[in-house]
C-alpha cells in the first residue's frame, strides 16, 4: 500500500466508514508506516477536540417552552392559539367601525343641529312668533307642525322664552323655540320620534365635544327634543328637565 | 406518522438541534428563528416522516434547508464553493512542531474559533460527522448529495481546519509572549 492511497482512506478508516477488507489493508500499512500513523493521531485528536462543538450553544428555557407550546398537540390548541386573537382583532375592528360610522353619524346630525341654532341666531327675524307668553307661541305651531308639545311655565326661572319659528331636519318639519337665559340663547328643537339622529340619539345627555355647542337631545312618548346652545351644560340640563316635567 | 407522536418524538432532538443551528447561522436569534421555523415545517410534514428512518437525519435535512433558504444561508449559497472533487492542498508544509499544534488542539476554543471560521459548506461537513456523528450514508441523505461528496469534501473541511489551527498556532504563542 502507498501513502498516497492512503492519505484518501484515512479519513473514511477513523469515521468507521471502510469496509473490513479496506480497514485491514489499511491497519496492516499504518503498523509500518511513521508517518501516516502520526498523521491519523492527529486526525483523531482533532475529531476529539470537536466533540466540544456539541452542547456548545444551550436553547433557553423560554425559548424551548416557546416551541413546545407550538407543537403540542397540533390540531386543538394551534387552533385555540390562532383563533384567540384573531378573533379579538376581529372583534375589536368591527366594534371601532360600529362606534365610528355610529359616532360619525351622529356627529353629522349634530352638526345639522347646530347649524339649525346658528342659523336662527344669524337670521334677521331670530323667530317667527315674538312672545315670551308660552299661551301665545303654542298655538302659533297649530296646523304648521303633525304634532303638539308641552312648554313649562319660566316665570321665575332663568330662562325666558323669546320665541319660536318653523324648522325642517331631514325633510322633516319641525319646532324651534328660542329660549334666552342671560346672555345666552337656548334652540329647543322639537321633532317627530320617528326623526332620525343616529343611532345613539336615545342617550339622555351628550355634550358634543366637536363643536363648541352643547346638546343635550332625548325622546319623549312620540317626540324627540335637542337643546342647542353655547351656554354652560348645567343651563341646558335644567332647562331640558323643565321640558321633560311637562312633556312626559 | 401521526403528528400525536411529534412532540414526544422530536422534542428530545431540542437542544442538538438548536446548537446545530447556532453553528450554522452563527447568531443565537437567527438560530432561534431557524429551529422554530424547523420544527413547524417538520410538523406538517411528519405525515410524510417513515417510522424506522432516522428522525434525526430527517430533522437535520429540514433544518438545513430551511438555513440555505434563510437570509444568512442565501449569503452562503452566493459565495463560490471550492471543487469538491480535487484533494488538492497538500499540507506537508510541516514548518510546524507537532507540540504546537496538538497544544491548539487542546485548546478547545481555539479550535471552536477555528470551525466557526470555515465556509459554511465545509463546517457543515464537520458539524455533522465530528460533531453529531452522523454516517456518511446519513450525511449524504441531510444534504442530498452522494457519498463520494460528503467524503472529499469532509476531507477538505478537516484539512482545512487543520491549517487554520496551524496558522493560528505560532501566531498565538508570540502574542501570549
Amino acid at each position: 500500500m502507498q501513502c498516497s492511497s492512503v492519505a484518501a482512506m484515512l479519513g473514511a478508516y477513523l469515521d468507521g466508514e471502510l469496509r473490513p477488507d479496506q480497514a485491514v489493508d489499511l491497519q496492516e500499512h499504518l503498523r509500518s508506516c511513521t508517518h501516516c500513523s502520526s498523521e491519523i493521531a492527529e486526525m483523531a485528536r482533532q475529531q476529539r477536540s470537536l466533540r466540544g462543538a456539541r452542547g456548545h450553544f444551550v436553547p433557553s428555557a423560554e425559548f424551548r417552552r416557546k416551541v413546545q407550546q407550538q407543537i403540542s398537540r397540533p390540531r386543538r390548541r394551534s387552533w385555540l392559539l390562532w383563533s384567540a386573537p384573531i378573533g379579538i382583532a376581529f372583534a375589536t375592528v368591527l366594534l371601532a367601525a360600529v362606534v365610528w360610522v355610529g359616532h360619525g353619524r351622529r356627529v353629522a346630525a349634530f352638526a345639522e343641529l347646530a347649524d339649525l341654532h346658528v342659523n336662527a341666531l344669524s337670521s334677521t327675524n331670530l323667530v317667527d312668533v315674538v312672545s315670551t307668553d308660552r299661551h301665545t307661541v303654542k298655538p302659533w305651531f297649530q296646523g304648521k307642525i303633525p304634532f303638539s308639545f308641552n312648554l313649562p311655565e319660566f316665570n321665575g326661572t332663568d330662562y325666558t322664552l323669546v320665541g319660536g319659528r318653523m324648522v325642517y331636519f331631514h325633510q322633516q318639519p319641525g319646532a324651534q323655540l328660542i329660549v334666552s337665559m342671560h346672555q345666552h340663547k337656548i334652540s329647543v328643537l322639537i321633532f317627530q320620534g320617528t326623526v332620525d339622529l343616529g343611532p345613539s340619539f336615545s342617550a339622555s345627555a351628550i355634550l358634543d365635544q366637536g363643536t363648541s355647542f352643547g346638546i343635550e337631545a332625548w325622546k319623549s312618548r312620540q317626540l324627540r327634543f335637542v337643546l342647542v346652545s353655547d351656554a354652560d351644560p348645567t343651563g341646558i340640563d335644567n332647562l331640558a328637565r323643565l321640558l321633560k316635567q311637562v312633556n312626559e | 406518522m401521526d403528528p400525536e407522536f411529534f412532540e414526544m418524538l422530536a422534542m428530545p432532538l431540542f437542544d442538538q438541534l438548536f446548537n446545530l443551528a447556532h453553528w450554522l447561522t452563527g447568531d443565537r436569534a437567527d438560530a432561534e428563528d431557524l429551529v422554530q421555523e424547523t420544527y413547524a415545517k417538520a410538523l406538517k410534514g411528519f405525515r410524510s416522516f417513515e417510522e424506522g428512518t432516522n428522525l434525526r437525519a430527517w430533522m437535520f435535512r429540514i433544518l438545513r434547508n430551511t438555513f440555505l433558504t434563510s437570509r444568512t444561508g442565501l449569503k452562503v449559497q452566493n459565495t463560490v464553493l471550492i471543487e469538491d472533487e480535487t484533494d488538492g492542498v497538500d499540507l506537508a508544509a510541516h514548518n510546524i512542531t507537532p507540540e504546537s499544534l496538538l497544544l491548539q488542539l487542546e485548546d478547545s476554543q481555539s479550535v471552536m474559533n477555528a470551525l466557526a471560521e470555515l465556509p459554511v459548506p465545509y463546517r457543515e461537513m464537520i458539524l455533522l460527522s465530528d460533531m453529531e456523528e452522523l454516517s456518511y450514508k446519513e450525511i449524504a441523505e441531510v444534504l442530498a448529495v452522494p457519498i463520494g461528496t460528503v467524503m472529499s469534501r469532509l476531507s477538505r473541511g478537516r484539512k482545512m481546519l487543520r491549517e487554520a489551527l496551524r496558522a493560528g498556532a505560532p501566531r498565538r504563542s508570540t502574542h501570549a509572549m
